[in-house]
């Protein structure tokens, strides 16, 4: 039984749950991630591991509520049980001494980052994270991504926070004050992280970007979650999901991701329909 | 009744639903023979003292005398006669492929020169399996005392279940690891409904389980956990990752969207049940659906794509009708149920629109040239004539390859160049002293029966080497 622990609040949206799944919290490693089921009707769906405690036997996942999978999921308390959780899956990062590493995350990207960050921070890496955001009430893990930084730049598009701007002005602007990088990490929104490889391209820095397309089984079986890398099909569950981001074909990617949007918002918007006929029904809140 | 009577009935033939009704449903196809007419089919058997039905099996099952139990009313008798060889006979009556294997070698057809008038030995074990299943008829056989050896399982699928069913009922203690949530593997995310309900597959698992094998779902091996950890606490391994590695054709065009895999297509239609409207996986139900192969599984794609509503289902095949490696009942059913069949026809390109929509394919006439290494007649292109079929989702049903996550995480493990894994014929015995593969992980995408053939082999191979009797398992 994946049974909740916690359920905590972490932003708009945003919710982290600590779960039941002993064997996915002895093996995982940074970068891997698992796939559920919430009911037992439910769709798959990959999420990445945000943290593990292998003596709890937990796992901490991190959720935005976007459609109507991560809405429904959003309603379980401590006590409930996510129907299935399969994993660790995914290859992980491959984490090594390299000298300044540059994590760059945005969104709910930010939650996969931080097992990430936190590994390189052990390996001795000099760590400088660019956290990005839409808005302040959006932005998660900052004080996590803070203690496994040795630099912490925050952005949010509205200026509500940090720098006014977006990730990539300021990687410009740490580049201009002559910062040499190494290797950088990006895991953001999909649009975010073609930008920021465009623009590390430009400047030479080796990237390494995680993708979180389409998925069904994890296992290399559906072929649903193919992303072009160097011209090559690879399938990001078995093959990924981190890839050298500038040799990724990014529009192709992103624009599989919206092979269900008019699904989505129909499954979406019944499920808001049916929970208020269910709350009007019911009693009050 | 002597020979020459038996000789003279013809085959009975099983209803079915109506082509009309059933695109618009996913449930079972041929409905089954009733008692009646199972008796008659079973006449037709001329019980030959030779027996070349059971050569034609590769498992053995004692076809003759399954035939004779129902001629003589004896519904129990005859399935305890197959299950002694077959664990699955639900399945196999189902989806084998009979008219290669035992029905080709029935002296009944051979007599007419056309294996259509063979005995229809397979719908005769389907009988026998539902008779079972409808009547709670499933015997429990008594499980001898533990051998105290534990044995691991990698996959669900037929070779995985045959392997479990043959060692549990030994006395071995065995777990099943199953990285999906559903057991049977390609019987359940790739066999469509409407060919195998797949209510029959978790019966026959619910059956294991009463037996003792202890499943666990959603448990990747090399990820969940460790092919060393397995190592330590089991005494022997049994690979039946199977062939879920899915081809595509490699050329422009298959990133764009509406272009699925078959498998991708089946389990989003099979395991995931899209096709149900309380389901929450989504599937593009295109209005023109363009499946690219000539196998069962590009056959059960069209099918399952009139079943989510498509107007117009193409098959596209480069070959010629006699080549196509699909049974002929599964192609019949296609032509009656409206799919067309675009012979001759090699994919070139997936066209698509600025949005990145799949709008059709450009296919180039080919014709048949001087055999191949496969022994069929190779496809050539006939330069110049190419052409643009319009579609809007297209299914790339191509085959699959050994799905590589297990081997990649065992290392030692001898491969063939095609991915499968190397094994010993008669014990199907890895590389890797104590692990054992069978099934489409050896030998590449191929039949429900052939894998369970495997892990009989296996088994019996595992029972041997667990209990010290022999260096080889014997027949």
């Amino acid at each position: 039984m994946n049974t909740i622990r916690k359920r905590e609040e972490l932003g708009r949206n945003v919710v982290r749950y600590v779960v039941d799944a002993p064997l996915v919290a002895t093996h995982r490693k940074p970068g891997q991630f698992v796939i559920i089921r919430v009911t037992d009707h439910g769709e798959r769906i990959p999420l990445t591991i945000a943290d593990a405690n292998p003596e709890m036997g937990t796992i901490s996942l991190i959720v935005q509520s976007v459609g109507k999978t991560t809405r429904e999921m959003a309603m379980l308390r401590p006590g409930n049980a996510i129907h299935d959780i399969v994993g660790p899956l995914g290859r992980p990062t491959h984490i090594q001494r390299f000298g300044t590493v540059l994590c760059v995350g945005g969104g709910i990207g930010i939650a996969p980052l931080y097992p990430i960050a936190k590994g390189m921070k052990e390996a001795r890496n000099r760590v400088i994270t660019v956290l990005g955001a839409r808005a302040h009430d959006l932005l998660i893990l900052e004080d996590d991504m803070r203690n496994v930084s040795d630099e912490l730049i925050v952005t949010t598009d509205d200026g509500s926070y940090g720098t006014k701007g977006l990730v990539t002005d300021a990687i410009r602007s740490l580049m201009s004050d002559g910062t040499h990088i190494d290797q950088a990490v990006v895991i953001g929104p999909p649009l975010m992280m073609k930008f920021t490889s465009l623009l590390t391209k430009e400047l030479g820095i080796p990237t390494m970007a995680s993708l979180n397309p389409i998925m069904i089984d994890g296992t290399g079986l559906c072929g649903g979650c193919r992303v072009t890398v160097s011209g090559e099909i690879k399938f990001a569950c078995v093959d990924g999901p981190e890839f050298d981001a500038h040799v990724v074909d990014w529009d192709s990617m992103i624009r599989r991701l919206g092979t269900y949007r008019t699904a989505e918002q129909v499954a979406a918007d019944r499920y808001d329909h049916e929970c208020r006929v269910g709350l009007d029904a019911g009693e009050s809140r | 009744m002597n020979a020459a009577t038996r000789f003279k009935l013809p085959p009975v033939v099983m209803p079915e639903q109506d082509p009309a009704e059933r695109v618009h449903n996913v449930r079972e196809v041929p409905l089954g023979f009733t008692p009646e007419m199972a008796l008659q089919e079973a006449q037709r058997c001329l019980h030959c003292t030779n027996q070349p039905c059971v050569e034609g099996c590769p498992v053995g099952v004692r076809i003759p005398e399954f035939i004779q139990a129902i001629e003589s009313g004896d519904e129990l008798a005859g399935i305890g006669i197959i299950k002694g060889t077959n664990l699955l006979p639900a399945v196999c009556g189902r989806v084998c492929p009979q008219e290669d294997q035992c029905q080709k070698n029935c002296t009944v057809g051979k007599a007419h020169r056309d294996v259509g008038q063979a005995v229809q030995i397979g719908k005769l074990e389907r009988f026998l399996a539902d008779w079972e299943r409808e009547n709670h008829a499933a015997v429990i056989p008594q499980i001898p005392p533990s051998s105290g050896k534990r044995v691991a399982v990698i996959g669900s699928g037929p070779a995985g279940l045959t392997v479990a069913g043959d060692l549990i009922k030994l006395g071995h203690a065995v777990t099943v690891f199953e990285a999906l949530h559903m057991p049977g593997g390609v019987l359940g995310y790739g066999i469509p409904e409407f060919r195998l309900p797949k209510e029959i597959v978790y019966q026959e698992v619910a059956y294991l389980a009463k037996l003792g094998v202890d499943f666990q779902y959603n448990t990747v091996i090399g990820k969940s956990i460790t092919v060393d950890e397995v190592r330590k606490d089991y005494d022997a391994i049994f690979i039946g990752s199977g062939a879920g590695l899915p081809n595509f054709l490699h050329i422009p065009g298959e990133s764009l969207l509406g272009v699925y895999s078959a498998n991708e297509y089946l389990t989003r239609a099979n395991l995931m049940h899209a096709y149900d409207e309380n389901s929450d996986t989504p599937i593009l139900r295109g209005k023109s659906v363009a499946v690219l192969g000539g196998g069962n599984v590009a056959m059960d794609s069209a099918r399952t794509a009139l079943r989510l509503g498509a107007l117009k289902v193409m098959v596209i095949y480069r070959r010629s009708e006699e080549e196509m490696p699909a049974r002929k009942e599964e192609y019949h059913h296609a032509i009656q149920e409206g799919v067309e069949f675009h012979f001759l026809q090699n994919p070139v390109e997936i066209l698509g629109n600025r949005e990145g929509w799949v709008t059709g394919l450009t296919v180039q006439k080919m014709q048949l040239g001087e055999p191949d290494a496969s022994g069929r007649r190779r496809p050539l292109p006939i330069a110049g004539q190419t052409s643009n079929v319009p579609a809007d989702v297209i299914v790339v049903g191509i085959g699959n390859n050994p799905n590589p996550l297990i081997p990649a995480a065992l290392p030692g493990l001898q491969m063939n160049r095609h991915g499968g894994i190397i094994t010993d014929e008669d014990t199907m015995e890895t590389s890797v002293p104590g692990v054992f593969a069978g099934g489409d992980i050896v030998l590449g995408a191929a039949t429900v029966i052939l894998a369970m053939g495997q892990g009989r082999k296996a088994a019996r191979a595992i029972h041997a080497w667990l209990t010290g009797t022999t260096e080889k398992a014997k027949d």
